[in-house]
């Protein structure tokens, strides 16, 4: 019964996103009041509709119903309370539900965050929304129905992939979705001006928070993912070019693209026409990835049961909401006017360059990803793309990114000259040229440069905040009253900016990290990255759904013991598939990681990895996502205060 | 302006194109198919590592006109490479010529692996930069190759070659070529 609940609130939700879209599009058209009214409200009534139906989902996981299809296929009754519930969003069909309900949690927060938007505005924009979440909705119901039951109804469900059985995993989902999909309000934004045929700052103003979030989250997600890669797979990488974790990137790229030119059409209505470009460009990566990874087109890890009648219907999805904007895209955007002029070495200059070199990035990544079926389809020949591509591509057009990063924020709007800001943050460039020169002695040129490039970053980034706080200059007390006084927007971006740079020494660390593959029998010990490694047991273990082999290794630094660490090779009789639990011990400066491998003859195979400042690529993106966070908490852009801020705080 | 549309509505049509296909069973993104596979071997040469004796692609094809050869990529530090360690000898053990290339591996490594899981092969060549691996179009380690008497790539696994690969593929591939 809850399962047919569950598909009437589905179906209730794709309704009201039909009414919502057509309301909010037609009434805004018309300028009915009445009309436009009545949106926020369907709006709300759609999610709670797929709350309902998302609610019902966990029910039916939860309470082992296996007369649901979905159920069968991806639980079993001996799994873990906490998979249950996750395991509803680790699956195609409960990951589009997912996907519909997050979008409607985004148009529920314009319609109750967006009292003070304009009327029309905030209809053309739930109205797009509204439409966008209908298509996905038809696409859940149609094609892949989480509640479609089986009859007769099996007596135990076949179990989850182990590899997903995870908590980092588990949440890994809803939070990259949520940036992704999130990534729908500025679309809609771009959509409903592009439809009005006006932009203005108060436009600018209310996109960027929306962009920022979902930003936030999509850089979250994106970290997540690539940690649970690391210490889940065992492979000792955390990133691989993997087609899906290409689809991930790209629309991080543009929106870090999108959320710095926002500030331009905000601070200074300027580069408007390309803002919505890129509003729109990122919605349709965050889309295109879903359809590449549904459909099956692009090989990769994250195998999701592909289906082409599926990809022909997301295919169709895209062609009507990523075409239709474009469309409108070409014929509307001529009108929108520019505004501010500005010479090319200044704040909006910075960020034009931060654009164009994000945009080739991203331009790198997607020939990187689709080159392969591209080639096959018109050459007919069967390539692969691997990772020297994309470190040799990416990596020329990264550097200068970085090099620009710090200095940026320190340019004023309209007209600069690069002089003075050097002078402003010439101890970091200093700082930053010792430690490559130090680096490059015994190291490669490239990471060399790499820990060059993350000192300029960090040290360069908190420039901005020496420079305003007087700091070393101005007694202490005047410095903190003044860094009181800083607009959070400043110490955001500059957190945000050092954190990339934290994670660039992170990726730089690998450079220097060590590992070895030993075969080892009990109490054999080996030297390994300047640690002793003794493997001191092999026991069997068991788990709620796994039986396990652990083993025990015992690490001494020079003599002096470090630590105990316990990796396991796990066997999951319902799947016949072996997963190998890794053992990390961190003291944030590098990682010990132990893998246990295949057993033979009385001997294991081990794997003893020393990975040199590893932690710091996700504490980077962390604090990418502190940066945002805090941007988000100030007061200028904080829809509502946006005109006494400016008063309060002279930028 | 009308740029973006064009390329969004360039890919959809290729997107098209590829679900078309794929329904017709025409392209499998997932297959690891190999380009040379009915071509003849590249050209290349490589130095053997540590005592054995490398080989090139000359070599390789005089060997290969008296008796097909099975050329293996693999490295000391890939597990599946060990699984397969069983098989390869039994192969080698029937007098069927195994040529190896050790890939992205140096000769210490490399030497105590095969001291602990046996040394099923005739000749090895050392790929210690990759190079050659990439002509060849390897995925990753361990990948064979099966070369018949006119130099020619028959028969390719991507992976570890298991019990039920070697009785459903090689088997045949060999009788075809012998």
């Amino acid at each position: 019964m809850i399962p047919e609940l569950g598909n009437f609130a589905l179906a209730l939700g794709c309704c009201l996103a039909l009414a919502q879209g057509f309301i909010g599009i037609y009434g805004a058209w018309r300028r009915d009041s009445r009309l436009m009214a009545a949106t926020p409200g369907l709006a709300i009534g759609q999610f709670l509709a797929l709350a309902a139906s998302a609610a019902a989902l966990a029910w039916a996981a939860t309470h082992d119903d296996f007369s649901v299809l979905n159920i069968v296929q991806n639980s079993a009754a001996a799994k873990p309370l906490l998979y249950k519930i996750t395991g509803t969003w680790g699956n195609h069909e409960g990951s589009i539900l997912l996907w519909g309900l997050v979008l409607a949690i985004c148009g529920a927060a314009v319609a109750l965050a967006g009292g003070n938007l304009p009327t029309a505005l905030r209809a053309r924009v739930l109205g797009v929304l509204g439409g966008t979440s209908c298509g996905f909705l038809l696409f859940a119901l149609t094609t892949s129905n989480p509640f479609a039951r089986i009859w007769p109804p099996a007596a135990d469900g076949q179990g989850m992939n182990p590899l997903l059985q995870d908590p980092g995993l588990a949440f890994h989902p809803p939070i990259l979705y949520t940036g992704y999909v999130g990534f729908a309000v500025p679309f809609a934004f771009a959509v409903a001006a592009l439809l009005e045929g006006r932009i203005d700052a108060a436009w600018g103003r209310w996109v960027r928070p929306w962009a920022l979030v979902s930003w936030c989250f999509l850089t979250c997600g994106i970290a997540l993912g690539s940690w649970w890669a690391y210490y889940e797979l065992g492979w000792g990488g955390y990133w691989f070019w993997d087609p899906v974790e290409n689809a991930s990137l790209m629309p991080w790229l543009t929106g870090t693209a999108l959320v710095h030119s926002a500030i331009v059409v905000e601070k200074r209505e300027s580069l408007k026409i390309w803002t919505v470009l890129l509003a729109i460009g990122t919605f349709s990566l965050s889309l295109s990835g879903t359809f590449l990874v549904r459909s099956g087109i692009l090989n990769s890890v994250h195998a999701f049961a592909s289906d082409p009648a599926r990809g022909i219907f997301i295919l169709a999805l895209l062609a009507l909401v990523i075409g239709g904007s474009l469309l409108l895209f070409a014929l509307r955007a001529p009108r929108l006017a520019s505004g501010g002029i500005f010479a090319p070495i200044s704040r909006e200059g910075a960020i034009v360059l931060n654009n164009i070199l994000l945009c080739s990035i991203c331009a790198v990544v997607v020939v990187g990803t689709m080159y392969p079926p591209f080639c096959d389809l018109l050459l007919g020949e069967k390539i692969s793309v691997g990772a020297p591509f994309f470190n040799a591509a990416v990596l020329p057009l990264a550097i200068p990114v970085f090099a620009a990063m710090a200095v940026g924020p320190l340019l004023p709007w309209k007209r600069a000259r690069l002089w003075p800001v050097v002078q402003h943050a010439w101890w970091a460039a200093l700082i930053a040229v010792v430690i490559a020169g130090a680096c490059s002695i015994g190291m490669k040129i490239l990471p060399a440069l790499a820990f060059g490039l993350s000192a300029w970053l960090i040290l360069g980034s908190f420039a901005e905040v020496v420079e305003r706080t007087l700091l070393f200059r101005a007694p202490v007390a005047s410095s903190f009253r003044r860094a009181r006084g800083l607009p959070v927007a400043v110490l955001g971006a500059a957190i945000a900016h050092a954190g990339m740079g934290v994670t660039v020494a992170g990726l730089a660390g690998a450079s220097l990290s060590t590992q070895k593959i030993v075969s080892a029998k009990v109490g054999d010990s080996f030297q390994s990255g300047g640690y002793e490694w003794t493997l001191m047991r092999l026991e069997d273990v068991d788990g709620p759904n796994y039986s396990s082999r652990m083993a025990t290794i015992y690490v001494k630094q020079d003599g002096v013991p470090l630590t105990l660490m316990y990796p396991s090779r796990r066997t999951f009789p319902l799947q016949h598939q072996t997963t190998y639990d890794v053992a990390i011990s961190t003291n944030f400066l590098r990682d010990l990681y132990a893998v246990l491998g295949e057993e033979r003859d009385g001997a294991a195979v081990l794997r003893l990895h020393v990975n040199v400042l590893a932690p710091w690529i996700w504490l980077g993106a962390g604090f990418m996502a502190l940066g945002g966070a805090l941007s988000l908490a100030d007061r200028r852009l904080r829809v509502g205060a946006p005109s006494r801020a400016r008063v309060a705080v002279p930028a | 302006m009308l740029a973006p549309l064009g390329l969004a509505a360039a890919a959809g049509l290729a997107f098209w194109k590829m679900l078309d296909r794929m329904a017709a069973g025409k392209f499998d993104p997932h297959a690891l198919d190999n380009p040379l596979v009915g071509k003849q071997v590249p050209d290349f040469s490589l130095t053997g590592l540590g005592k054995a004796k490398g080989f090139g692609a000359a070599d390789l094809k005089q060997a290969a006109a008296a008796k097909p050869v099975l050329v293996n990529f693999y490295a000391s530090w890939c597990i599946p490479c060990a699984e397969e360690a069983d098989i390869l000898a039994s192969l080698a053990a029937e007098g069927i010529p195994i040529w190896a290339v050790a890939y992205k591996d140096t000769e210490a490594a490399s030497g105590e692996f095969l001291n602990r899981y046996g040394n099923p092969y005739a000749r090895i060549a050392n790929d210690a930069a990759g190079r050659v691996a990439i002509d060849w179009g390897v995925y990753g380690v361990p990948e064979s190759f099966l070369i018949d008497r006119s130099g020619i790539v028959r028969w390719h696994l991507a992976g570890p070659l298991t019990e039920d690969s070697v009785r459903s593929e090689l088997r045949p591939a060999l009788r075809a070529i012998a």
